[in-house]
């Protein structure tokens, strides 16, 4: 087990970047976000050209047989440019929960011909699955609400979790309501099933659905703060201030040097839970990577100065990206309570070991 | 070199030494086979080999006699490190394996009263007499001066140039005439640390460690090593100074509260990753890819040690003290003492080795590249210093 990339990571990231580069900048992501926030042009690109939505999907199911670690880079390159595709909801959640089932839909998804939505709330978590889901079967129909679901809104497929079964539901037969949401770029949405047309596709074990989410989560949260970090090392080092840069200041530099400290731990506990992503792992990953990521980000708007605060800056997408993934798929206390239990730090009620 | 050869070399190693036997001489035969630090050369203690093999060697002779790390300490962390990087044939022959073995004990006369964390302005002078230097100044802060045989000295041998170009580095003799050490009492009531005094002290040449002038390049290498030995040492998940906060822990349930809980969760969390940045840095190393990352280390080690050290201390509730009776300590002694101990000792984690505000100005102006600090000595004599 290595915490370090492999040459074949490192080769897929270069790619994502370029194209990323190419067709995801900034300007272009705060130019949608108001009008159509998900760009599937750029999701069948990295889908088709790049391979990204088959990642985790094996060779003979149609995909690319490759495995959490080349997930977690793609979603690096994604959490730097808060690129607007579902590459999370559908090609890591949906994907994995239908992993099992060998559906044929994976081959869809692999090939980005389709994308799918996990029909659950981003704010369960691996120990409340359940959390804003209140969904029944009824001879194949299904009928109720899920709060707060993201990637809906670019789904043509919702993966449904009732009962320990998964259900495909064409999103034609649902209804997806998005209000605004904190994160522009990846809204969340009201989906309502009112006795919809069901396929049964198999057994559905959620928590284990949500704790790869949470793991990989952590490389997304991991690329929103560095880009926090280097755009911010950028520009303190070229705004002058009293006739100096203002990055030369100490108060300003052990700030950014506590921050590389905290952003080098989330990159190591990042690449501990993709090549581990067993519960501890990933409970360390999200307690930490998820509070690094808004404090990044907070840091970044704050030594921008008053261009932090324009809407034109895109440092706000960021903020809003990290604000909103800190409570995605178990908040740090979700996880770090997690963990007293995991790692045998009993609370003051836990008595006895 | 694979961790199959390695091992292989244990057994061989182990099928002619009986670890049962003489201490010092199983460590001497453990030096010689190669097995002291794997990543030296051959004939120097090592192998020649890659620096994550050393682990294998230290899990496979885990039940046999063992160097004193803690005492060893600066020997081992960086003496031993700029004698490899700088000293000659002679010198590595004769200094490398009594360090290892501990039959030489190492301390390090770096800091002065007036200069500290602006070590270039030490005022410690050297002087060239033949085949001799003469050395005259005060060290202070000098950890294990008091059972030390050898030190690592910087010097100054040329006033009339900037404070860094004037600087000599040497192997001091501690027991030669004109050394004299008095012990400083600590913040924990024992003496750790001294007060070093030389007068006179002649050292031969062949005691000096790189070229006259060059010793700040050399002493580079020793604070770098010391960052991350301080830093970067391996530990397992819970190990370390959380080990005995969370023995504390769990052995007294009456004590515990719903807010040490929450704050005992997140130290968790911090040491974890802390450790984990370490396995990847050190994974780093041994593929020979140089991380920035080796300062930082020593940084996130000292702010941690003192949260958890704090945290006990506040968790047990126990207003007493082990022992305050002054007395010179043997090693720095952070498992064998209690809370109170361990607390006042961490306090020195963010400031031996180079304080905190110095690492982050290091990883401010080398690792991220921001602008340093306005300079007011860069061009001027060192003896035209304002002191
Ligand atoms: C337990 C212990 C063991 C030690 N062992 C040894 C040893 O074996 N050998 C040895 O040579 N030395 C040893 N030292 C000395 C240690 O290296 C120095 O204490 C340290 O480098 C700081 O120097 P100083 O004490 O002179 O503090 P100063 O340099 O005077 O610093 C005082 C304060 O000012 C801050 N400061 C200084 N410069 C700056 C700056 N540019 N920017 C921001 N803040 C600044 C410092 O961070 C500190 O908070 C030891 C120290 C301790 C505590």
């Amino acid at each position: 087990m290595t915490l370090l990339y492999t040459e074949i990571e490192e080769e897929l990231r270069a790619s994502v970047r370029a194209l990323l580069a190419d067709r995801c900048p900034p300007a272009a992501v705060i130019e949608r976000v108001e009008s159509e926030p998900a760009d599937l042009d750029l999701w069948k690109t990295l889908a088709g050209e790049i391979g990204v939505a088959g990642l985790l999907i094996p060779e003979e199911l149609g995909g690319a047989g490759a495995g959490p670690g080349e997930a977690g880079v793609v979603l690096e390159e994604l959490g730097r440019a808060v690129a607007p595709v579902p590459f999370l909801t559908s090609a890591v959640l949906a994907t994995r929960a239908l992993l099992p089932t060998r559906d044929a839909l994976l081959g869809e998804l692999a090939e980005g011909r389709r994308t799918a939505a996990l029909a659950v709330s981003f704010a369960a978590s691996p120990y409340r699955p359940q959390r804003g889901s209140a969904v029944r079967a009824e001879g194949g129909r299904l009928s109720g609400t899920v709060t707060g679901v993201a990637g809906a809104d670019a789904a043509d497929v919702l993966l449904v979790p009732v009962d320990g079964e998964l259900y495909a539901v064409e999103a034609a037969a649902a209804v997806v309501t998005a209000g605004p949401s904190l994160d522009l770029t990846r809204p969340v949405a009201t989906v309502t099933f009112d006795r919809a047309e069901a396929r049964h596709a198999g057994a559905c074990d959620l928590a284990a659905v949500l704790r790869l989410g949470a793991a990989l989560l952590a490389s997304e949260q991991l690329g929103v703060a560095e880009w926090c970090l280097e755009t911010t090392l950028g520009y303190v080092k070229e705004r002058h201030q009293f006739a100096r840069p203002v990055g030369s200041f100490q108060a300003i530099k052990h700030r950014l040097a506590d921050l590389w400290l905290d952003v080098v731990r989330a990159r190591a506990a990042a690449r501990n839970a993709v090549a581990d992503p067993s519960a501890v792992s990933v409970a360390v990953a999200q307690a930490w990577n998820a509070g690094v990521a808004v404090r990044v980000a907070e840091e970044a708007l704050q030594l921008h100065g008053g261009i932090g605060m324009t809407w034109e800056h895109p440092v706000h997408l960021y903020l809003k990206r990290a604000k909103s993934s800190e409570i995605a798929l178990g908040t740090p206390g979700d996880h770090r309570a997690a963990l007293a239990s995991l790692v045998g730090v009993p609370g003051p009620e836990g008595g006895e070991q | 070199m694979n961790e199959a050869d390695i091992k292989q070399r244990v057994a061989e190693f182990l099928a002619g030494h009986d670890p049962a036997g003489d201490r010092l001489e199983f460590l001497r035969a453990r030096f010689d086979a190669g097995l002291a630090w794997v990543w030296f050369p051959e004939g120097l203690g090592g192998l020649g080999a890659s620096r994550e093999l050393q682990q294998v060697v230290e899990r496979e002779l885990a039940d046999t006699p063992q160097i004193n790390g803690g005492k060893q300490g600066i020997g081992l962390g960086m003496a031993a490190p700029t004698i490899l990087a700088f000293g000659t044939e002679e010198q590595k022959r004769r200094f490398l394996r009594p360090l290892w073995t501990g039959e030489e004990i190492w301390c390090q006369l770096f800091s002065e009263p007036g200069a500290g964390s602006d070590l270039a302005t030490l005022a410690t002078r050297a002087v060239r007499d033949g085949d001799e230097w003469v050395v005259d100044g005060q060290k202070v802060w000098t950890s294990g001066a008091h059972h030390a045989r050898w030190a690592i000295l910087v010097t100054r041998t040329d006033p009339e140039v900037p404070k860094h170009r004037g600087l000599t580095y040497f192997v001091c003799d501690m027991n030669a005439p004109g050394v004299e050490v008095r012990p400083l009492r600590q913040i924990t009531g024992e003496a750790e640390f001294n007060e070093v005094f030389l007068t006179g002290v002649r050292l031969s040449d062949d005691l000096r460690l790189g070229e006259v002038g060059d010793g700040w390049r050399v002493a580079q290498t020793t604070l770098m090593n010391e960052r991350v030995a301080i830093g970067g040492a391996p530990t397992r998940r819970g190990g370390g100074v959380m080990a005995a906060v969370l023995d504390a822990w769990r052995e007294r349930p009456e004590l515990r509260t719903h807010d040490l809980h929450q704050r005992l969760l997140s130290l968790w969390v911090e040491a974890e990753a802390t450790r984990l940045s370490g396995a990847r840095l050190r994974e780093q190393l041994a593929a020979g890819q140089p991380g920035p990352e080796g300062s930082g280390m020593k940084l996130s080690f000292a702010k941690l040690n003192q949260a958890l050290t704090g945290f006990d201390v506040e968790f047990n509730r126990d207003l007493g003290y082990d022992d305050w009776t002054f007395r010179r300590s043997e090693d720095v002694d952070f498992f064998g003492r209690g809370p109170g101990y361990r607390y006042l000792r961490a306090k020195g984690n963010s400031i031996e080795g180079g304080t905190s505000e110095i690492l982050r100005n290091i990883v401010a102006e080398r690792v991220l590249g921001l602008p340093s600090e306005p300079r007011v000595d860069k061009d001027v004599p060192w003896k035209d210093l304002p002191r």
